[in-house]
């Protein structure tokens, strides 16, 4: 019997912190839909990028992990600020059809290149963490999904305090409600967009690290990627707090199908199961649990 | 950045604008305003009013619209050309006509994110009591999201939110539309304030011509595009076509025919 | 508008091919299609059709997404469908094709209600994110649910048979193939001329304003996508009798870029344009195909990195339409007729 339970807890532990990673990549997603209304379909390719670049500093030119993952974070944060620049800057003003195409689009580019360039064997990380689990109230815990846990965490925390305090988070809220009110108000909005872009690529970058050293790198972080929809159709869409939330959930729920379901229906089940999710929230309740209902007043 | 009472800070001097390449909206359009003056402008629906303040603010730009002749300045500076963020930071400030408050922020954070340009921390937290100070109505409204305030708080709001940049200039589009008659009475009262204690110049764009014409120094009516009159106040309220078309005074006692209604636009004597 | 030209009647005014010089080009079009079988090789028969197949899908796709605003990332999930659908009820239903055809468009339109009908309800780009559910879902249901689609090995369709004809080889194909191309052209075309199609544009530009009038947003919108669905199902459904074989790696969600690439390529709103858009797509990697080919010998990776490279170039032609001309080829190819019409006085 305590072994069944022990089975559950293991797998809502472990869901925990791939929620937890989840949740860092949800916030990045909602960053940029909550200022520049977009829908970045290229979210996962981000959290490619950023495992794949550490990857080669920590493999192939041999620099200390610490190192290799702040260099990664600049890496990013210019990705970020080029891709705005680049391809979301001009698209400014089109309908928003049009701009979730091009992300859409370069979601593919950008898969294809990192196809092209390092091929689809997937790559391991050398280990940077004692491999030794760790026990904990009667479960194993490995170190690195201790670690991912609590930087996923204070991630998420530092991030909830800048959009409610800061001078800077306060303008992506205004520019988020409505652009050309926030240009009324001295809000530079394109430094905005460059600003949502910069930090959703960082955030993803850490996430796609964790992930990577905890399951390899390779194609699959892309599916990641997608996974945040179904987290923040749950939180609600321009809900900070409820992408947190939703992706906690999802991730545990995620791992509680598979490890129930899995030995029934043949294996998979995480990856469709958040997805089915998906479309049991948008039946019962769209704007998820912290979404607000549009307010339109005519 | 010296200035006199002579010279006006802002002047418009005969701009043109066209949106979208191909809708010419204002055909030669001159203002000025002086300093700790409100100044009005006037007109019907369509005759470019909301337009000239958006091209004063470089609101213009994000609506695909452009001044394509003449130039404005502020004090001395041209800022025709310039973005709108840039602009607020000159010291104009666009209270757009709507009451566009951020609905799901706060009240509170509506009014903090208007000081987006000030970065003391201390002048903003002084800014915030002055703003509660001039509008009593908001203090109780605080923490409620700014989306369920009434219409009348909301206008407060708004200006204070614009009153939170130190504005040099403030340009207000129909502030009364929408509003109960006592609602408007007192925002006026309190804009009225505003411009004497703080010498901020107010450009007030209004349909109700009344009430605009009650707390202005200096007039312009717009017509099509154009200034068709521009005179002080006290000339305005003399003036017979502002007293028949915007204020609603005729001849009293003297019988209308049919034919002479028809004819009001001939009737118009600016019209050439 | 071409000059000269003044219509008395509504009828006339509604034509779509509006002068008798549009008419005679079109009729010579027609001609010339109708004999290509005779003069090419069956390769070119290959692409023909894969090109029609493809109309039909995208002509769904674009009534969906370019005449209703409505983002669908999951139309290979639709067509996925219909195929499996027509592939279950031959093998295992043993019905015939002209019945397992409608059959599969309409297991899409059902499977479509069903998803539509959440994420139509609310406003806002949910019926985007619910496709892409619809289309993981999808490709796990098709993989793993072995008794009714054996898994990845993938089912078998016969050729179709109609009153002992058997369509068999790729000229057979072209006209079948090219009939429903042409009635899905049609149709399409013509939807626009309805009532329907008109309430579709008003949802699609102000849908505020069209709540007002009297159009129920939520019927209309489900409406055009049951329309996309049965498209996409028709599509597969052909495609699986075409090859005979389906196996589920053609129905991933590449295949729904592929399809939302083609109709924003050709342009939104624009049925004409979706068949520049599909040409212009299939043409493409036939292209990369061959030219991969000659280049074999100097770049000994290329054929590995085929696909890869064939997913960039595509992507960059996505991406590039879209920052340069958003309304696609229909948009080059109005501007191409106008300064014919206008030349030498173009503006």
């Amino acid at each position: 019997m305590t072994d069944n339970i022990t089975f559950l807890l293991q797998l809502i532990v472990t869901g925990l912190v791939l929620g937890s990673v989840y949740a860092l990549v949800a916030l990045g997603f909602v960053l940029i839909y909550k200022s520049t209304s977009v829908l970045n379909f290229a979210q996962g390719e981000l959290l490619m990028f950023g495992a794949y670049i550490c990857f080669v500093q920590t493999v192939q030119f041999h620099i200390p992990f610490i190192w290799s993952f702040l260099v990664t974070l600049i890496f990013s944060f210019i990705l970020g600020l080029l891709m705005e620049r680049a391809l979301l800057r001009p698209m400014l003003g089109e309908s928003i059809i049009s701009v979730i195409m091009v992300t859409i689009a370069l979601s593919t580019l950008m898969r294809s290149l990192i196809q092209i360039v390092w091929g689809t064997q997937t790559k391991v990380f050398p280990p940077v963490f004692s491999q030794e689990p760790i026990y904990f109230l009667g479960l194993f815990v490995a170190e690195v999904h201790l670690y991912s846990l609590a930087f996923a965490m204070i991630c998420v925390a530092l991030f909830g305090l800048f959009f409610k305090f800061s001078s800077a988070g306060l303008a992506m809220r205004v520019t988020a409600f409505n652009q050309q009110v926030a240009q009324t108000m001295g809000i530079n909005i394109k430094r905005i967009f460059a600003l949502a872009w910069a930090i959703s690529a960082v955030v993803s970058s850490i996430g796609g690290i964790i992930l990577g050293n905890i399951n390899g790198i390779n194609n699959a972080l892309a599916i990641m990627g997608l996974k945040v929809f179904p987290c923040v159709i749950l939180g609600g869409l321009d809900s900070i707090f409820g992408a947190i939330v939703g992706s906690i959930i999802i991730g545990i729920l995620e791992n509680i199908a598979g490890g129930y379901l899995d030995p029934i229906l043949g294996g998979g089940v995480k990856e469709v199961a958040p997805f089915v999710l998906l479309v049991i929230i948008l039946m019962i309740r769209p704007y998820g649990l912290f979404g607000k209902k549009l307010v339109e007043r005519l | 950045m010296g200035s006199n009472n002579m010279s006006p800070i802002l002047s418009v001097n005969n701009i043109e604008v066209i949106y979208k390449d191909v809708i010419l909206v204002l055909k030669g359009m001159s203002l000025a305003v002086n300093e700790g003056k409100i100044v009005t402008i006037l007109g019907n629906n369509g005759a470019g009013k909301t337009t000239t303040l958006k091209a004063i603010s470089g609101i213009l730009k994000t609506e695909d619209g452009e001044v394509t002749d003449g130039t404005i300045e502020f004090y001395g500076e041209r800022i025709d050309k310039k973005y709108a963020e840039a602009i607020v930071r000159m010291g104009i400030f666009q209270v757009m006509e709507g009451r566009r408050v951020v609905e799901d922020m706060t009240v509170e954070e509506n009014l903090l994110a208007g000081a987006h340009i000030q970065t003391n921390r201390k002048n903003r937290k002084r800014d915030i009591e002055m703003i509660y100070d001039y509008f009593p109505a908001l203090v109780p409204r605080k923490k409620i999201m700014a989306g369920y305030i009434s219409g009348g708080e909301q206008q407060m709001l708004v200006v204070g939110r614009a009153m939170m940049s130190r504005p040099k200039l403030l340009l207000l589009d129909e502030p009364s539309m929408g509003l109960s008659p006592l609602l408007v009475s007192e925002i006026f009262k309190i804009i009225t304030k505003i411009n004497k204690e703080k010498k901020t110049s107010i450009l007030l764009v209004e349909q109700n011509a009344r009430l605009a014409l009650s707390i202005a120094s200096h007039g312009y009516v717009m017509e099509n595009g154009r200034v068709v009159l521009d005179d002080t106040v006290e000339k305005l309220l003399e003036n017979e076509d502002v007293k028949e078309f915007y204020l609603g005074l005729s001849e009293v006692g003297v019988k209308k025919s049919y034919r002479d209604v028809k004819h009001y636009k001939r009737r118009k004597r600016w019209l050439t | 508008m071409p000059c000269g030209l003044f219509h008395t009647r509504y009828r006339t005014d509604e034509r779509i091919f509006k002068t008798v010089w549009v008419r005679s080009w079109v009729a010579a079009l027609g001609f010339a299609v109708l004999l290509l079988p005779l003069f090419v090789s069956s390769y070119i028969l290959y692409v023909c059709n894969t090109i029609f197949i493809f109309i039909i899908g995208a002509i769904g796709l674009n009534i969906l997404t370019g005449f209703t605003g409505q983002i669908s990332i999951g139309h290979g999930a639709f067509v996925a469908i219909g195929a499996y659908s027509s592939a279950i009820m031959t093998t295992k239903l043993s019905l015939p094709f002209w019945l397992a055809l409608p059959g599969g468009g309409l297991c899409s339109v059902l499977i479509g209600i069903f998803v539509g009908l959440p994420s139509l309800r609310v406003k806002g780009l949910y019926l985007a994110i619910a496709t892409l559910a619809a289309q993981f879902i999808t490709d796990y249901t098709v993989v793993h649910w072995e008794s009714m689609t054996n898994g990845i090995t993938g089912m078998y369709l016969p050729s179709p048979q109609f009153f002992g004809f058997i369509f068999d080889n790729d000229s057979k194909f072209y006209y079948l193939l090219l009939f429903f191309a042409i009635a899905a052209v049609m149709t399409g075309r013509n939807l626009f001329r309805t009532k329907i199609g008109r309430a579709l544009i008003a949802v699609r530009d102000r849908d505020i304003a069209a709540n007002l009038i009297g159009i129920s947003l939520f019927k209309y919108k489900l409406l055009a996508f049951s329309l996309s669905s049965f498209y996409a199902g028709i599509a597969g459904s052909l495609w699986g009798f075409y090859t005979n074989i389906i196996t589920p790696e053609h129905f991933t969600i590449v295949l729904s870029i592929d399809y939302l690439a083609m109709v924003i390529i050709g342009g939104l709103g624009s049925i004409l344009g979706t068949v520049f858009g599909v040409i212009f797509m299939t043409i493409l990697p036939e292209l990369l195909t061959t030219a991969s080919i000659l280049l074999k010998d100097t770049f000994g990776q290329i054929t590995t990195l085929l696909s890869a490279i064939k997913g960039l170039i595509f992507a960059l032609a996505i991406i590039l339409f879209l920052l340069f001309e958003p309304d696609g080829l229909a948009e080059i190819w109005r501007r191409v007729k106008a300064y014919w019409k206008l030349w030498p006085f173009s503006y």
